[in-house]
């Protein structure tokens, strides 16, 4: 068996699980303290299906304490950020364009050092060990505690970057941690690089967190390994965690996905979910999230990690009704639903209050909304069903035919058939789908580079670049056989020579601990 | 009249120059922000237009050449920005008095105006195109006998240089094979002009009417109005199609990246075929507008311009179409920019649909 936890904002859910089958599930109060809500989660849960602590084989836990800590930029550490490129890149150096209060809570300061690469790895300038001495004693000096490093074309070649870390380590010594870019994101080197600070800023809290979790599951006499979920709904364990704690943030609506995919046995759909004020629709595309293509603006600065591809739309179950067009949202009730709707006793016209008038919901006071006009009723919930029939369409990437499952307090906005894409699928067990998702236990390796591809090689090139990522996917956990492919992209680079392309190839396995 | 161009303009500029950029020009967020830093460094700049420059003025133009993707990777330093500029004057043998922008779209919108903020020169209120174009010589003051020899180039590491070439195409062949190895991101500067010729060569107005453009769209948004019909009534032109993107095919051949997206609606399938800009809209087999005219894809709701790489299923859009400075139109720019030039067997048609002379074969 495993545990499934996923710690919200709000709430902690908490699954127990035999292979992908949920034995019991809880919903327990997010307590303010890391360890608390997860003590009392693994007792409630133990109630409602008892099990010994040495019959776990694995705990896996989501959590948005690391997203969180940035968006209200609390529990940062002082941060520094050196970027290997001069001469180049001088014009904008590291945390330019940061928001105020987010560089003042990490008390950033930037350092501009010779190195980096050009496009083909040839080296920009040499690196110049003495000039990093002399920033790593600057940053001692500014009491910073992590440095993020970057450098120009580091995911063509990482060497620099490498070794300029050896040598910030060596001046700085065990008490600061050093965050490599190459590590972290993908080309664009201000989104990267913002990628990398954010994670050095995060390292501290890191530990805290993976030390209270623990503590946590330990309390139950659990001594299974512990996993988190990263942003792409693959697993990293703890020592991962600790390094690499940006890794953890989109993992909330990941989690929520997969959940709601398994409970429904669909592993390529587009979930819909249908909240109080809006709904937010992703695609799951065998068993994973597509992510963005773009910049990601996370606490405004702008980024480019993976993040899943959700689309918000202003519909949800207390979005205010107009009661004379019929347009609904975006504006909302929001969570006054309860008291303002006019089913619960109020005096705003609802979505909520319209499904109940069509007798898609039994909720309050069906009398309350008795009066409303059956023509203008079906007109308001056949434009909720195009609205979100028409953004689900904008989310998919072909015309191709995708089952589509909604979950969430709002579902029963929609109809039982959406137009153009048939039958709504709706799961049970929904209520700690987010548990649910996070237990779904896979790990992954990923490799996203730029190669020259020399005319003749390219199968061979593909081959290696292939089984480095099944070989990252092992190293990470994996059992074996079990890892595939599952994400393969060759994009060649316009107006460079030599037939430069950038490869990402995206491998995952069933973890080996998961297995029961 | 002369204006002040402020750091707090910029992101107006850069928007209003990529719905004038017809598609091309990549993200603008770096050259965007690059202004900005310039602009908070150094000051704001003084913006002169095409009726008031000085007869007597030496202006030029400055621009990347490279990729774009390598730019957001290896940023610009801002000294290869004013080092292709001084090391122009120094061939030339006066100094440079004025910065003028070769193209509206994407970066080299913006990075001419983060060096006349470095350089503290004022920018010309012009550009050489009115819209982008993919080659060096695709200006306007190529059909004036302006060259874009001699060309000032330089990298950040302090190497530049001034090629003297007979034509423009050799400027352009010469420096991309110099740019490729200082690293396929360098600023050229190039184009000299006195000011008379510049008052006459370039397209007027072109910065403020970036920002006029991106004003009408957030004018438009904040009274509920539509912002696509703000645009197109800004450029002067019109809506060709509004739906949803259903397709879109790209491939890379010779460097530039060639594609076509098809867009439908009730009344069916509009196509848009580009190379890094826009170039032909067709519904089913009637030719809608053609390079040199505008053709612009924008985010049917907000007015958003939309790049060509950026194009995928499933976005709903609307196409405008609008017209370019009247020069384009003449026979001999025709074989220069016209739909042929790009290796497509068409005549060339103008925005609101009507035939333009045969271009010169």
């Amino acid at each position: 068996m495993h545990i499934g936890i996923d710690v919200g904002g709000t709430n902690t859910d908490a699954v127990l699980m035999q292979g992908r089958t949920p034995l019991a599930g809880v919903k327990q109060s997010t307590s303010a303290d890391v360890t608390s809500g997860i003590v009392s989660a693994l007792a409630a849960l133990a109630q409602e299906h008892s099990f010994e602590g040495d019959q776990i084989e694995a705990v896996m836990i989501g959590t948005t304490h690391f997203i969180n800590a940035l968006i209200e930029a609390r529990r940062l550490a002082p941060t520094a950020a050196v970027r290997l490129g001069l001469p180049a890149t001088r014009a904008l150096p590291p945390l330019v364009d940061w928001p105020q209060t987010l560089l003042e809570a990490i008390d950033g300061h930037s350092y501009l050092a010779h190195g980096g690469y050009e496009f083909d790895g040839r080296p920009i300038a040499p690196l110049d060990p003495e000039e990093l001495r002399g920033i790593a004693a600057q940053i001692a000096a500014s009491g910073a505690r992590s440095v993020g490093v970057s450098s120009v074309f580091s995911p063509v070649n990482h060497d620099l970057e490498v070794e300029a870390g050896r040598i910030l380590a060596e001046e700085l010594g065990d008490g600061v941690a050093i965050s490599l870019s190459h590590e972290i994101g993908r080309i664009g080197l201000l989104e990267r690089e913002n990628a990398t600070i954010i994670n050095a800023a995060l390292r501290e809290l890191a530990a805290e967190i993976v030390d209270g979790l623990a503590a946590a599951v330990r309390a139950q006499g659990i001594e299974a390994p512990i996993f988190l979920s990263q942003n792409d709904g693959t697993l990293m364990d703890e020592a991962f965690v600790r390094a690499y704690p940006v890794a953890t943030f989109a993992s909330g609506p990941t989690n929520s996905m997969r959940g709601a995919a398994l409970t429904s046995g669909l592993s390529t759909c587009a979930v819909v979910d249908i909240g109080g004020t809006t709904t937010d629709i992703g695609l799951l595309v065998g068993g994973f999230p597509r992510e963005s293509a773009g910049e990601v603006t996370v606490a405004g600065v702008r980024t480019n990690f993976r993040m899943p591809d959700v689309l918000s739309i202003g519909i949800g179950g207390g979005s205010l009704v107009d009661p004379v067009t019929g347009e609904v949202g975006p504006a909302s009730v929001g969570y006054r639903l309860t008291t303002e709707a006019l089913v619960f006793g109020g005096s705003t016209l609802t979505a909520t209050d319209v499904a109940v008038a069509a007798g898609r919901a039994q909720v309050g006071d069906p009398a309350a909304v008795a009066h409303l006009d059956p023509e203008f009723v079906t007109r308001v919930l056949g434009r909720i069903a195009d609205r979100v029939a028409e953004a689900v369409d904008q989310m998919r990437t072909s015309a191709d035919p995708i089952a589509i499952v909604a979950v969430g307090g709002g579902s029963i906005l929609l109809p039982d058939e959406l137009p153009m894409f048939g039958a709504v699928n709706r799961p049970g067990n929904y209520a700690v789908a987010n548990a649910i998702g996070a237990s779904i236990a896979q790990v992954g390796g990923e490799i996203d580079k730029v190669y020259a591809v020399t005319p003749g090689e390219r199968g061979a090139l593909i081959a290696a670049v292939r089984a480095e990522a099944v070989d990252k996917a092992i190293a990470a956990g994996a059992v074996p056989g079990s890892v595939e492919i599952i994400d393969f992209d060759e994009v060649p680079i316009p107006y460079l020579p030599g037939n430069a392309s950038r490869i990402r190839v995206k491998a995952v396995g069933d973890l080996m601990e998961a297995q029961r | 009249m002369s204006w002040t161009l402020r750091a707090d303009m910029v992101d107006d500029l850069a928007r209003g120059a990529a719905v004038l950029g017809t598609g091309g020009g990549g993200d603008p967020y770096i050259g965007a922000l690059l202004a900005k830093q310039a602009l908070a460094a150094h000051g704001p700049v003084e913006v002169v237009t095409l009726d008031e420059i000085p007869a007597d003025a030496q202006t030029l133009t400055v621009a990347m050449m490279g990729a774009p993707t390598v730019m957001v990777e290896k940023l610009p330093s801002l000294d290869e920005v004013t080092a292709p500029v001084t090391a122009l004057g120094t061939f030339l043998g006066r100094p440079i008095t004025h910065i003028t922008c070769a193209e509206v779209g994407g970066v080299n919108s913006t990075i001419p105006v983060a060096a006349a903020a470095v350089l503290g020169l004022p920018l010309v209120d012009g550009d050489g195109m009115g819209r982008a174009f993919p080659e060096l010589q695709m200006v306007l003051p190529t059909l004036y006998s302006v060259s874009a020899s001699p060309l000032g180039f330089a990298d950040e590491k302090g190497n530049a240089g001034v090629l003297n070439t007979t034509t423009s195409h050799w400027a352009e062949r010469i420096a991309r094979v110099a740019c490729v190895e200082m690293g396929c991101s360098i600023m050229i500067a190039g184009f000299g002009m006195d000011g008379a010729t510049a008052a006459r060569a370039l397209v007027p107005g072109s910065l403020r009417h970036s920002i006029e453009i991106s004003a009408a769209i957030t004018a438009a948004r904040a009274a509920k109005t539509d912002p696509v019909a703000a645009a197109a009534a800004q450029l002067r032109g019109r809506v060709i199609a509004t739906g949803k993107v259903v397709d879109v095919e790209r491939g890379t051949t010779g460097g530039f990246a060639r594609g076509q997206a098809r867009i439908e609606n009730s009344d069916g399938t509009t196509t848009l075929l580009f190379q890094n800009e826009h170039l032909i809209a067709r519904r089913e087999d009637a030719i809608l507008t053609t390079t040199p005219d505008l053709i612009i894809v924008v985010d049917s709701e907000s007015s958003e311009p939309i790049t060509t790489e950026a194009l995928r299923y499933g976005q709903r859009v609307s196409v405008l179409s609008a017209p370019s400075d009247p020069r384009w139109h003449q026979p001999e720019a025709l074989s220069m920019v016209g739909p042929r030039y790009f290796g497509y067997d068409v005549d060339s048609c103008r925005f609101d649909g009507t035939p333009e002379p045969r271009e010169l074969q």
